[in-house]
């Protein structure tokens, strides 16, 4: 099994006509997932390879019945841009909101950029009007369920199927390198999600932890956190009264200075809050293993995972 | 961004939050001008993104404008904490009452906006928050209803405030509240917010800080971008679009993504090296942008080897390869290159190198050993 996603999940891609969502909506596609409709205002009617366009995601999903969104609005590329500017994203608020109203019941929002002030008044709407649906991101890699569902921007060969461990992370580079450690060591996994690095994520550590405990196939997590917040420490807290299966936990920016936003808008080290150590001393605490890098996390996944069977 | 306390108290200002009268000065005359038009006593006061300006000499009370020119002559050069101040900020000082604190900013926990509301004010709230925690009022506010005046009113009661302060105060939170989700702040603080002698209300001082994702709403920040304080490193690459932040070791890192490049640092301090920066391309970077990141980090006079770290998911492993080839033609790098290299197109992008590869420019399978041989070349003094 897995969680979040399967190969029962149909996707709506909302920015599909654009040139990021065409590349990752078809290449979700192509990895299995199934992309069964397109959203872009004004261009209904269409299609992108055979990929029928709606303007509204209420249109797509009464015509196709999809039950998870994939938000594509803007990727920020830091490319040769004004030293002052960001590519607004400011279409994405509407999107998710639009995708909630329309019934969908999984939002994937990997879209960078988008204000702090949107997000906790978007994050908040959702939890008020539209409980029953799970917002994953913004400025995430998404979820892929390897063998099943992918929807996101993440390499789908670098995941292997069959389980037994699930990863929950808040960096998009290290997830890549979180299932790139396992799958060289013939480890697979259930799902691989990543929540992403801004201050209000959709979805938490939390939430993924309680759905791989949950998962009968899941026997084992691994959990990628980063400074900046209480995340983690929260993650600890939960670790310690509710996960009876164990978790490997890597936490970047052990080096990092105070006071520095260190790329993701959540990554920021602020007074005595938010550093690695703390976040490690009570992830250790709550009897989680804790590597100091990328590499020995997935070496002491893989000892684990040889006690399991 | 972090704004200066006179740029906040100007963005305050837009939100009609009361402060006292005053204007910026960059020299000694200016000090004088800015005193006689806010009106004597004036307080002169150090513009640095730094606490503690205080007890450091930086806030001086002056009489009249010999005091102003004595302070103003005294504060402009200090070095505060490694800051040099450059700025003054000139306002009519006033007779102070009482000092309180008020602040928004987003509890990240509960994802709700937090208020904060302490009758003490004028000390490191941190140290009140530890020592006397009972002392501030804590108030959440969901975005979706906003601050209603009647629960403005009634934490400026729960935090203590004097009885002839609270509906001043309570209004100014309003406007306060305003200020943080329309002015797209992370944090809006006042401290000390105070209670004058003749009754009034108003912002002693002003600590802002912006959302930078907010900026395509905002021209007015405009004015703002030319005075962060930023090193030489930190400017070329902020005028190259790249995100980077200077350190002190002699490890050149550049990695895609902000945790990769978090952990790229750690895994260098591990094995016993030191980061010269971080500096992360971001996904879908391209030869450019590559080029652009070596030349930023070839201008860093204490690098000796320069790592750099790549796992390829928007980002191109053979974009990367090119941009590596590129700026090998484009500028003479100082030192020795260790490239780790995987993820999309990994392979594509190995073959592009084959023909660079030599002792400037050394490819490892992991980032564990790229790492090590990174922080050896560097000691070995890699610099030509």
């Amino acid at each position: 099994m897995s969680i979040f996603v399967d190969e029962n999940t149909t996707v709506v891609v909302q920015g599909l006509t654009g040139s990021q969502g065409r590349f990752h909506g078809l290449r979700n596609r192509d990895y299995g997932t199934r992309v069964v409709a397109g959203v872009t205002p004004g261009k209904g009617g269409t299609d992108v390879d055979g990929v029928p366009v709606y303007d509204t995601v209420a249109e797509a999903v009464t015509a196709t019945g999809a039950t998870a969104s994939f938000v594509v609005e803007a990727v920020t590329a830091t490319g040769a841009t004004a030293s002052f500017v960001v590519v607004p994203p400011k279409g994405a608020p509407g999107a998710i909101l639009d995708a909630a109203a329309a019934g969908i019941s999984f939002i994937v929002c990997i879209t960078e950029g988008i204000p702090a002030q949107d997000e906790a008044l978007f994050y908040n709407r959702l939890r008020r009007d539209y409980p029953a649906t799970r917002l994953l991101g913004p400025n995430c890699p998404g979820v892929i369920s390897p063998g099943k569902c992918n929807i996101g921007i993440t390499s789908g060969d670098i995941a292997l199927p069959g389980g037994p461990v699930g990863i929950v992370s808040r960096s998009g580079t290290l997830t890549y390198q979180a299932l790139h450690e396992l799958s060289q060591q013939k480890v697979g996994q259930t799902t691989c999600v990543g929540i992403g690095g801004d201050p209000v994520p959709g979805t938490s550590f939390i939430d993924c932890l309680a759905a791989f405990e949950e998962d009968p196939d899941t026997r084992a997590v691994m959990m990628i956190g980063e400074i900046g917040g209480s995340a983690e420490e929260e993650a600890a807290a939960f670790i310690a009264r509710s996960m009876t299966k164990p978790v490997v936990c890597y936490i970047a920016g052990v080096t990092a200075p105070p006071g520095r936003k260190m790329g993701h808008a959540g990554a920021i080290i602020s007074g005595s809050q938010g550093t690695a150590q703390a976040k490690m001393a009570a992830l250790e605490e709550a009897g989680a293993t804790v590597a100091l890098n990328p590499t020995e996390a997935g070496e002491r996944m893989v000892e684990i995972v040889k006690t399991l069977s | 961004m972090d704004l200066y306390e006179y740029q906040g108290k100007q963005y305050f200002a837009r939100y009609g939050i009361p402060t006292s009268p005053g204007g910026v000065a960059d020299t000694v005359e200016e000090a004088v001008v800015q005193a006689e038009r806010a009106g004597y006593p004036v307080v002169v006061k150090a513009q640095v993104k730094v606490g503690g300006r205080g007890k450091a000499g930086g806030i001086k009370l002056a009489a009249d404008a010999d005091e102003v020119r004595t302070h103003a002559a005294a504060i402009l050069g200090l070095d505060i904490k490694g800051h040099v101040v450059q700025r003054l900020w000139v306002e009519h000082a006033s007779d102070i009452s009482h000092e309180y604190y008020a602040s928004f900013t987003l509890d990240r926990a509960a994802k709700l906006h937090l208020c904060m509301v302490s009758a003490k004010g004028g000390v490191d709230i941190e140290e009140v928050a530890t020592t006397d925690p009972g002392a501030i009022a804590r108030l959440h506010v969901d975005p979706v209803d906003g601050l209603s005046t009647a629960a403005a009113s009634a934490i400026v009661a729960e935090a203590g405030l004097h009885e002839e302060a609270r509906p001043q105060a309570a209004e100014l939170l309003g406007a306060l509240y305003r200020c943080y989700v329309e002015g797209d702040c992370d944090l809006a603080e006042i401290n000390p917010l105070i209670l004058t002698t003749d009754g009034r209300v108003h912002a002693l001082d002003a600590k802002v800080t912006l959302d930078d994702n907010a900026a395509f709403r905002h021209p007015e920040w405009e004015e703002f971008a030319g005075t962060e304080t930023l090193d030489e490193r930190e400017r070329l690459a902020k005028e190259k679009g790249l995100n980077y932040i200077g350190l002190s070791g002699s490890v050149g890192i550049i990695a895609n993504g902000a945790g990769l490049a978090m952990s790229t640092l750690d895994v260098v301090n591990q094995v016993g090296g030191s980061a010269a920066n971080f500096l992360d391309i971001g996904g879908g970077a391209n030869a450019d942008v590559m080029a652009a990141a070596l030349e930023v980090i070839n201008t860093d006079a204490a690098v000796r080897s320069i790592f750099v770290n790549i796992f390829g998911g928007i980002t191109r492993c053979d974009e990367v390869a090119k941009g590596i080839v590129e700026a090998l033609g484009r500028v003479d790098l100082r030192s020795p290159i260790v490239l780790r290299l995987d993820g999309t197109n990994a392979e594509a992008g190995h073959e592009i190198l084959s023909d660079h590869v030599s002792d400037r420019l050394v490819v490892d399978e992991t980032m564990l050993g790229a790492a090590r041989r990174a922080v050896a070349l560097a000691q070995a003094g890699g610099e030509r």
